[in-house]
């Protein structure tokens, strides 16, 4: 028997595991090329986080379903986006949400949920993250202007409970909108549908809405028949409250829900 | 000649911000016009009186660049007890709406105050954490100085004006409005160039590197200074409305801005707060335990699952609203995967300490590192959990968040960097030990008791007013008015407060030890500056 074994010609090294033989090549050795390579290392991990962002966001600007169709949708007047524009400088967004989610319970409280179309020209966006005060997203018209105003100067006196801080100061600042043409001009440029005409005209309607006993057509004729021109903080002047509260009491209301059907699709 | 140019750029730069700041359409604006102008007076008077003095070349290629990193520890500290000291504030703020005072018209409101926190403790105490590490463990673990000469000190004074613009401009009334990145056109503008001035540096020093291999620390730390930079330019694409206004107005609207906003917000979490710290973690850790990191294949694993994996979970913000259903649904997905990676990374960071358990009781310096990477293993998994949207309809919008939010922030991020700078002052200042351990004992204990408060605060009144919100009746009705979730909610609302005091006491005690460890403590005998291979 021994003899026989002794016959045999030896077997390559690759069969018994014994002596030299062609190294495979590890996981570990193969990552060792990044490993040593600055560039290599800095482009492949860009690559790799740059295709969730591409998936999630990319979609959203062509994809027909993302935005509803509505009708009721128009910008901001000018003295609206003056109050949206105070309203970002404060910070409400860190207490109040702008988006009503469709459950029974927000649905039931707040009105009806929101739709993306509602808030296709807000740049940016205000959906906010965390409800320290409710939502806002149709606060419009729901309470008075009177109320706004004793709100504002004093959330206590109105709702005991409230955390809210005082925001009086605004009554006192007046503004004359004398920039606002170019913050028109500029959310035009990032594709709001403002015309030459409302942009021209900005300061004149800025002015216009808070007036209701002026000349006020030329507003509606541009901006619809559903802008609310009244005196907000009823006191003399353009206030920032009365910008602010003019934002306030349009907000949610635009969107007429009698003809809008939702679509399966989204 | 070199400075001749200099001080013609820096002539040029006052000259452009006080034109600026006397075209200036708002007060913030006007305050930072100022800001720069001042700035640059100061840098142009210290370059003036350095001109023409004759110059001393020393070959410091052999040593390490530390003086910059000793600033980055200094600021690390005072802009973390600024960002808690605001945050404890705010806290009180809510229970107590008083303290919102009407003598200061607004501009120490809670709106205001509270991204002033955000920032201060994200982007002022995390980033100057990152910066000034990130410069010291690229070095070490490279065997060589800096890259860009003067370059690293461009990133640090460019880092903190960025920090002094921004928190002057929320206060005074200039913000984006979007959460994590309301600074205003112009600080986006100079933060993307001292980001790439930031990514020059590190990536250089790695370049030219004496080891063979680049340390997994410092995959982490390139990997958070590229996506940053990505994240930043994207979701801060923004037209002014004017160059003598903050005001400016963002390109996307609506569900876009959204997406890209949480897209941004996340991983600002995702990248700065978790990648960058990792980093840390990967250094500090098995220094100061003395072991090698617990597995190599599981850090590399770790690391590529984890960048790819947390770039997809921004839509779990957005969970219900008008937003397509298939992104949110995608964003929960990725949500509940990421648990894995993250949990690969408290793993490999926990089990570092394999043998080295015996020195939870005697070295403070360790439990700080291991509650933090305890505090991340569980903060990574009450995350994937609130983004299952079952569970987020219920704590979305509520206190549930902001807890959630803090246990990582005070927990995770908090200690590790706690932990990094008693682990660096001795080791800058060339000290034998920290001045007083018994502190740092004090500081664990403190901080940890602060944190459990916070996160149970939260707990408690964001279930409570998650619950209080859906509250139906036999009837159908709504059982409790908006005001009453409220009126609910303020006895937590003090106990977080207090939580909040605990945290900042610990802080407190935290820069004193510093402090004396640099004034009190005995030197070493040898310098600890000079380049060792793989330190």
């Amino acid at each position: 028997m021994a003899n026989e074994s002794n016959k045999k010609p030896a077997m390559p090294a690759s069969a018994t595991g014994v002596g030299d033989r062609p190294k495979k090549k590890t996981f570990l050795d193969r990552h060792q090329i990044l490993e040593r390579n600055v560039t290599l290392l800095a482009v492949l991990s860009l690559i790799v986080v740059s295709i969730g962002g591409i998936v999630q966001i990319a979609p959203l600007f062509w994809l027909e379903n993302t935005i509803e169709d509505v009708e009721g949708m128009r910008p901001y007047t000018p003295l609206e986006m003056a109050g949206r524009n105070i309203y970002i400088r404060e910070g409400c967004y860190v207490c109040h949400s702008q988006m009503i989610r469709p459950m029974r319970d927000e649905v039931e409280r707040y009105g009806h949920y929101s739709l993306a179309a509602e808030s296709q020209y807000d740049h940016p966006f205000q959906w906010g993250s965390k409800r320290t005060g409710p939502d806002l997203a149709r606060v419009g018209g729901r309470y008075s202007d009177e109320w706004h105003v004793d709100h504002l100067r004093d959330p206590q006196s109105v709702v005991p409970e409230s955390v809210m801080p005082k925001y009086g100061y605004l009554e006192d600042r007046l503004i004359e909108g004398e920039h606002i043409g170019d913050v028109l001009a500029t959310n035009a440029f990032v594709g709001v549908p403002y015309s030459e005409e409302m942009i021209e005209n900005a300061q004149a309607d800025f002015a216009a809405q808070i007036d209701p006993y002026g000349d006020f057509d030329g507003l509606v004729e541009r901006y619809g028949e559903n802008v609310n021109v009244r005196n907000f903080d009823g006191a003399a002047g353009i206030s920032e409250a009365d910008a602010l509260i003019a934002y306030l009491q349009m907000l949610g209301t635009l969107v007429d829900f009698s003809t809008f059907t939702p679509v399966a699709s989204r | 000649m070199a400075n001749y140019i200099k001080l013609i750029a820096l002539g040029v730069i006052v000259l452009l911000a006080l034109m600026a700041a006397n075209f200036a359409r708002d007060l913030a604006y006007l305050v930072n016009a100022l800001t720069v102008a001042l700035a640059a007076g100061g840098l142009f008077i210290w370059v003036l009186r350095n001109t023409d003095e004759p110059v001393i070349r020393q070959d410091l290629s052999g040593e390490y660049m530390d003086e910059v990193i000793r600033y980055g520890v200094i600021a690390t500290a005072l802009w973390g007890v600024v960002g808690f000291l605001v945050g404890t504030f705010i806290a009180f703020q809510l229970a107590f709406p008083e303290l919102n005072f009407e003598w200061s018209q607004g501009f120490l409101n809670f709106g205001r105050l509270r991204p002033l926190h955000t920032s201060a403790v994200i982007f002022a105490f995390g980033g100057n954490a990152l910066i000034c590490t990130s410069f010291y463990v690229v070095q070490r673990t490279s065997a060589a100085r800096l890259w860009g000469g003067n370059l690293a000190w461009f990133v640090f004074w460019g880092y903190q004006l960025v920090i002094v613009l921004a928190a002057t401009g929320y206060v005074l009334g200039a913000s984006q409005g979007k959460e994590y990145a309301e600074p205003e056109w112009y600080v986006d503008w100079w933060l993307t160039i001292v980001w790439v001035a930031y990514l020059l540096v590190f990536a250089g020093t790695l370049m030219k590197r004496k080891e063979p291999h680049i340390y997994v620390a410092n995959w982490f730390y390139l990997s958070f200074i590229l996506t940053v930079a990505m994240l930043h330019i994207v979701n801060n694409l923004s037209i002014p409305v004017s160059i003598f206004g903050s005001k400016s107005v963002q390109v996307f609207s609506g569900v876009q801005d959204a997406m890209t906003q949480w897209w941004y917000g996340h991983n600002a979490v995702g990248f700065f707060l978790t990648a960058g710290f990792l980093g840390m973690m990967y250094y500090f850790v098995p220094k100061q335990a003395e072991r090698p990191v617990f597995s190599y294949k599981l850090s590399i694993v770790h690391f590529w699952a984890l960048i790819f994996i947390y770039i997809w979970a921004g839509p779990h913000h957005l969970h219900y609203t008008a937003l397509p259903d298939w992104a949110s649904t995608l964003g929960m997905v990725f949500s509940v995967i990421l648990w894995m990676p993250s949990w690969g990374g408290m793993i490999n960071g926990l089990m570092t300490l394999s043998g080295a358990w015996d020195k939870l009781r005697t070295d403070p310096v360790i439990r700080m590192m291991v509650i933090s990477i305890g505090f991340y293993g569980m903060s990574t998994f009450e995350g994937p959990m609130m983004s299952i949207r079952a569970v987020n309809s219920l704590s979305h919008y509520t206190d549930w968040t902001i807890g959630h939010v803090h246990s990582g922030a005070l927990g995770w991020n908090g200690m590790i960097t706690f932990g990094a700078l008693y682990f660096l002052v001795p080791k800058l200042w060339n000290k034998e030990r920290l001045y007083s351990l018994s502190m740092v004992s004090w500081h664990f204990w403190l901080a940890t008791i602060g944190i459990i408060l916070y996160a149970a605060a939260m707990w408690v009144t964001g279930i409570m007013e998650g619950l209080m919100w859906r509250e139906v009746d036999a009837n159908g009705f709504l059982v409790n008015s908006f005001a009453d979730t409220v009126a609910a909610k303020f006895p937590m609302y003090v106990v977080r407060g207090l939580g909040g005091v605990l945290y900042i006491s610990g802080a407190i005690i935290m820069c004193y030890n510093l402090y004396m460890t640099i004034r009190r403590s005995p030197a070493t005998q040898a310098a600890a500056g000079s380049a060792v291979p793989a330190e």
